[in-house]
């Protein structure tokens, strides 16, 4: 498995994530938001969690422009593997990777807590060391990370069996509480059509280490790296 | 040329930031606003020969960049 890993202006969690897939045992290189190519034989395109261009317009919006984005949009157009975490799932979202968009918190503040997840499902490359409704425990920490879609996309992709996360409680049940940023349908991440493009707003790359207190993220990677 | 760009959230898409504007307002005494939806206002300069040359330029802009089209609306003003 070899990682690209985009690095934008306000990117801070490219080095946390590159820890992460290298525990998992995938080669990894960075790649500048304004190269037009990534690396020869990349597998997984990284787009990584910050504040890239200080999140100004609107979060993700300059980056899903950027060179380099043109090249992660035509590494998915030939099956490539891609993954937007937090900042890298709203520049999925502007970049039009990904259907919806990711809206103000719905209680305006930026939450910061571990959160619990439900895997949806474990027949993809993101997904395959997990079981199929599994509860993990991550981390989440943003403002912005309600994911909204108008009810036509949303059907679409529900319909697609789209939905990779939502938020639920510990037990795996859906509640308002759980839900902290009010995302429409509890999502927290979602595929692409053809499932090679994967968006969440949490940060499996926080619980790769026991020493950390967590260790759920690590599936994630190795199911990449399998 | 001088335009104004003005970008707002579609009806019906919730707005926590005009939501907290307003109670705001009514915690100062001004109790008589039922509503405020918070948008955004780009002054732009516009090298161009003409106002249809201006309003493609502008038009462009806003849907490549300066409006999400999945929530926000644009009006574009040429003065």
């Amino acid at each position: 498995m070899r990682a690209a890993i985009v690095v934008f202006p306000g990117s801070n969690r490219d080095a946390d994530v590159a820890r992460a897939l290298r525990l998992a045992g995938a080669e990894v290189v960075s790649v500048w938001h304004a190269d037009s190519e990534l690396p020869a034989g990349t597998d997984l395109a990284v787009l990584p969690g910050g504040f890239s261009y200080g999140d100004y317009l609107r979060c993700g919006a300059i980056a899903g422009r950027a060179p380099a984005m043109d090249a992660v949009r035509a590494h998915a157009a030939r099956g490539g593997l891609v993954l937007g975490i937090c900042n890298g799932f709203q520049i999925l979202c502007e970049s039009g990777l990904l259907p919806g968009v990711l809206m103000r918190n719905v209680n305006r503040r930026f939450i910061c807590h571990r959160q619990t997840l439900r895997v949806e499902r474990n027949d993809t490359r993101f997904t395959s060391a997990y079981a199929r409704g599994q509860v993990i425990d991550v981390c989440v920490a943003h403002g912005e990370g309600n994911y909204f879609a108008d009810p036509e996309t949303l059907a679409r992709i529900e319909g697609e069996g789209r939905v990779a996360f939502r938020y639920c409680d510990p037990t795996g049940a859906l509640t308002i509480d759980a839900n902290r940023n009010g995302s429409i349908n509890a999502i927290a991440g979602i595929y692409s059509e053809t499932r090679n493009v994967l968006g969440l707003m949490p940060h499996p790359e926080n619980f790769v280490e026991g020493l950390v207190g967590g260790m759920d993220g690590r599936g994630l990677f190795e199911s990449l790296a399998a | 040329m001088k335009a104004r760009i003005i970008v707002t959230l579609k009806t019906g898409v919730l707005d926590p930031q005009g939501k907290a504007i307003e109670a705001a307002l009514k915690s100062f005494g001004i109790d008589s606003v039922e509503g405020v939806r918070q948008g955004k206002v780009f002054d732009l300069d516009v090298n161009a020969s003409d106002r249809a040359s201006a309003e493609a330029t502008l038009k462009a802009a806003c849907e490549k960049l300066l409006a999400n089209t999945v929530v926000e609306n644009y009006a574009i003003e040429i003065a």
